[in-house]
């Protein structure tokens, strides 16, 4: 490291040496590795919210916390789950994974990248802040609907500007996933050869691209509402407060798709991998995640049919939301088709994209239910959305990540994970969340509201089940960072370069741990 | 008291076994599904839920199934060679218009229920009603009757955090669903409500009078119900509201044409003696 040459050297061939390497770096499999670890510790956060949530719920009666701070968790529990755990996972598996499954040696803007992650930290530095202030942490819900949001302490500002920051963090990385995907896959990559995971993440881009920008205009016009004397969504100054929730939910409908698009890409990848079986329907699956992704934008009201719309409305956005379920469906039968008449084992990647595979269906139904106005009449912001949503992102998009983890550590690290921790991880988790989340759709239709940090006493029982899930699958994630850090120590042996029996595509045509530069002359695809 | 939590813990972990056992949980008892409620609009909703709810179930023993069968037969363990297939327009065309069928036959009867929900026309009487950070007020139109309604005395103490609370939510009968004024609607009449709210969004729900509507500063929203049953009703608020949301339930107590007569003589006379009470602003009445 110390003359010239040697950094030269350095740079094309190996990592600079410790904390450098990682606040300066611009390789793409550095910058994965940091919004992966980054996004472990706020799911930890943010799970550590949700346990305080279900202990205050266990019981009937305020046992535990004052009801504004029940209402700071429930907020700053989804804000730092949505923009902490789930979408910088998955912006770390497209960095680390993307130029290697399209051929590539980095990503396209690698100086871009290196900012997109660090002001993550910047944002979340903000954002935990609030819980320091006075007023205290935002407690409006992560929808931050005026005019409650606006009734926020000195957090307020500072809520605004965290979520402008992410907002570029986000914007950034979605750029450099598209120039990438765009300018530098292999010859003989036709856009129709490339992996689905490639292709749901060029589609979730744009959709990011597209939402950010609205979602900062949103909060941008709470922020002069509450300082700058304009009324936007004020009625007393001749605003709208429910305006506000068209923009929010413009943004907020594709921003659940961001969250469970790149999930669909990975289940295409893991279950070919293990039923041994090409996927089934390919250029379908192709469609079908281009459907969503445009369907999306058409069915944002889905979120508001209670704030008192006309019926034209209503019909309208019943009719688009119903429709997403088509798509939706087509990308459930293929890949059980795909696992049809294949030669499947069941490691861990692959038990996770099963269960994602039955839970997400789970979460579809509740989903088409919520669809049908006159019902969403009765479920609209009762626990039976609670449930549903959990079951899309839980077992859906976070069962998604883990089993990318699962199934590409071994690539990452050079070695194999643990399978026997793997798999207790798996049956805990996937009981557990059952046992969490199903019984809050009885909670819902039997008539308890969210959001509430107390309840009548007939929805005990059902609460305390739920808490007594949530528990154990706080405690079961302790397995998972246990899997991870004994597998960088060396695991249970070398992987080799293929790792799995039946894996295809480029990444794995490349030594186990990848090198820290691969591709730097393009592969041919054939 | 120690024997008391202890078969609490016990009845606890028989419920969590329970649970545990397919198919219990689908046994629908009260406090499990959507209340089928007493008005038309309630009961419409409940049987579009429940033909919904079994169309679900219905895909979903085929789609599950398929899984389930093709993950014991279609194993490596069992020695099987995977098959070289991986597409068929034909089936695929079948799985995109089968499902969209499926939808069309879904949209028909929501699309007529919704219609007659939003059907305000030929109300028999209208009660406006506002919600407040954290209480509702409720004035019968034309008939000189108003009052704000807020949580019961018993709950109100009960909900307090442990180290102050002067009673067991337990002991207390309708925890956190009563209140001191209820709002008494005779039955059989098509009663509707004109929502509003004075600081932030609140939502009036009753699971048994049908849906909920969002109160919502600057707006008047419209909600219609018509009782068929003698009886009282319970809900809360369902918008996320700030600090007290939890804690501002809803009641409607449905009675006889004449017994509603009575209760708007004695409540306009309640009024009359207490002016003062009623013209004071809402920041006043805040406990
Ligand atoms: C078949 C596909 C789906 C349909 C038809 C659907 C429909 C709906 C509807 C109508 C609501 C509003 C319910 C209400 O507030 O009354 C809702 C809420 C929600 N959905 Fe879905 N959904 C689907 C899939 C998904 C997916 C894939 C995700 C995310 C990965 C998702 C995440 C959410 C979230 C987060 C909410 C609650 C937002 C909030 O109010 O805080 N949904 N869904
Ligand atoms: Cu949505
Ligand atoms: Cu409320």
């Amino acid at each position: 490291m110390s003359t010239a040459t040697d950094t030269h050297h350095d740079e094309h061939h190996g990592p600079a040496k410790g904390m450098r390497r990682w606040l300066f770096t611009t390789n793409h499999k550095d910058i994965g590795t940091l919004y992966l670890w980054f996004s472990l510790i706020m799911f930890f956060v943010g799970g550590a919210m949700a346990m305080v949530i279900r202990a205050e719920l266990i019981q009937p009666g305020m046992n535990l916390v004052d009801p504004m701070f029940y209402n700071q968790m429930v907020t700053m529990h989804a804000l730092i789950m949505i923009f902490g755990a789930v979408m910088p996972a998955f912006v770390g598996l497209a960095n680390w994974m993307i130029p290697m499954m399209v051929g590539a040696p980095d990503m396209a803007l690698p100086r871009m990248n290196n900012w997109s992650f660090w002001i993550l930290p910047i944002g979340f530095t903000l954002l935990l802040m609030t819980f320091f202030v006075p007023g205290g942490a935002p407690a409006a819900g992560w929808t931050i609907y005026p005019p409650l949001s606006l009734q926020t302490g000195d957090a307020f500002p500072l809520l605004v500007f965290g979520i402008h920051v992410l907002g570029i963090s986000s914007i950034m990385g979605a750029i450099n996933i598209i120039v990438t995907i765009m300018n530098m896959r292999a010859p003989g990559m036709g856009l129709l050869k490339m992996p689905i995971f490639v292709w749901g993440w060029l589609i979730t881009a744009y959709l990011l691209i597209a939402v950010m920008p609205v979602l900062a205009g949103a909060v941008t016009m709470l922020l002069t509402d509450k300082y700058f004397g304009t009324a936007f969504f004020d009625a007393a100054g001749g605003g709208d407060p429910v305006l506000f929730q068209h923009i929010f939910w413009f943004f907020g409908h594709p921003e659940v798709y961001i969250m469970i698009l790149p999930a669909f890409g990975i289940i295409s990848e893991i279950i070919p991998t293990f039923a041994r079986k090409k996927l089934f329907g390919y250029s379908a699956m192709v469609y079908a995640i281009a459907a969503i992704a445009f369907l999306s934008f058409i069915v944002w009201a889905h979120h508001m049919f209670t704030v008192g719309m006309p019926v034209a409305g209503l019909l309208f956005f019943m009719f688009t939301t119903m429709l997403i379920a088509v798509p939706t469906g087509v990308k459930i039968f293929n890949w059980v088709a795909t696992m049809w008449r294949g030669a499947m084992t069941f490691e861990t990647p692959m038990l996770y994209a099963l269960a994602f595979l039955f839970l997400f269906t789970i979460g579809g139904f509740s989903g088409l239910m919520l669809a049908i106005v006159p019902a969403d009449f009765q479920y609209h912001d009762s626990y039976f959305v609670v449930a549903h949503f959990h079951y899309v992102l839980v077992p859906g998009a976070v069962f998604a990540i883990m089993a990318a983890v699962y199934y590409w550590l071994p690539k990452w690290t050079g070695y194999m994970y643990s399978e026997f921790w793997g798999k207790t991880h798996f049956w805990l988790s996937t009981i557990s969340i059952n046992v969490t989340f199903f019984p809050q759709h009885f909670l819902g239709l039997a008539g308890m509201p969210r959001r509430i940090p107390d309840y009548a006493v007939q929805f005990t029982d059902f609460n305390f089940i739920s808490s007594i899930g949530a528990f154990v699958f706080g405690l079961s994630q302790l397995i998972f960072v246990y899997v991870i850090i004994h597998c960088i120590r060396g695991g249970v042996g070398r992987a080799t370069d293929r790792v799995w029996e039946g894996s295809h595509g480029l990444e794995w045509t490349v030594p186990s741990p990848a090198p820290y530069h691969t591709f730097e002359t393009a592969p041919e695809v054939k | 008291m120690f024997k008391a939590k202890l078969s609490g813990a016990i009845r606890h972990t028989v419920l969590l076994g329970l649970f545990l056992l397919p198919g219990s949980a689908l046994a629908f008892r009260e406090g499990i599904n959507l209340p089928r409620g007493v008005t038309s609009i309630s009961s419409d909703i409940y049987d579009l839920h429940m033909l919904i709810f079994w169309i679900c179930v219905a895909i979903g023993v085929i789609v599950f199934g398929a899984m389930i069968i093709s993950i014991f037969l279609h194993r490596k363990s069992r020695g099987v060679e995977p098959a070289k297939w991986h597409h068929n327009t034909a089936v695929e065309v079948v799985w995109t218009a089968v499902p969209f069928l499926i939808l069309v036959g879904m949209a028909i009867p929501s699309a007529r229920a919704l219609i007659d929900i939003e059907d305000y026309r030929d109300y028999d009487m209208s009660i406006q009603v506002t919600g407040y950070q954290w209480f509702w007020h409720y004035e019968y139109r034309g008939e000189d009757v108003s009052f704000y309604s807020r949580l019961d005395d018993d709950s109100n103490r009960a909900r307090q955090l442990r180290a102050h609370r002067e009673i067991d939510p337990l002991d207390v009968d309708n925890y956190l669903l009563e209140v001191d004024n209820r709002v008494v609607v005779p039955v059989d009449q098509k009663v509707l409500l004109l929502l509003t709210a004075n600081d932030v969004i609140h939502a009036w729900w009753v699971p048994e009078l049908g849906g909920k509507k969002d109160a919502i500063p600057g707006f008047v929203n419209e909600l219609w119900f018509e009782i068929s049953e003698p009886g009282v009703y319970r809900g809360q608020c369902a918008e996320l509201c700030g600090r007290d949301h939890g804690f501002m339930p809803i009641v409607v107590e449905a009675v006889e044409q004449e017994e509603y007569e009575a209760w708007l003589e004695e409540m306009r006379d309640r009024n009359a003696e207490n002016e003062d009470a009623t013209q004071v602003s809402a920041i006043d009445v805040a406990r």
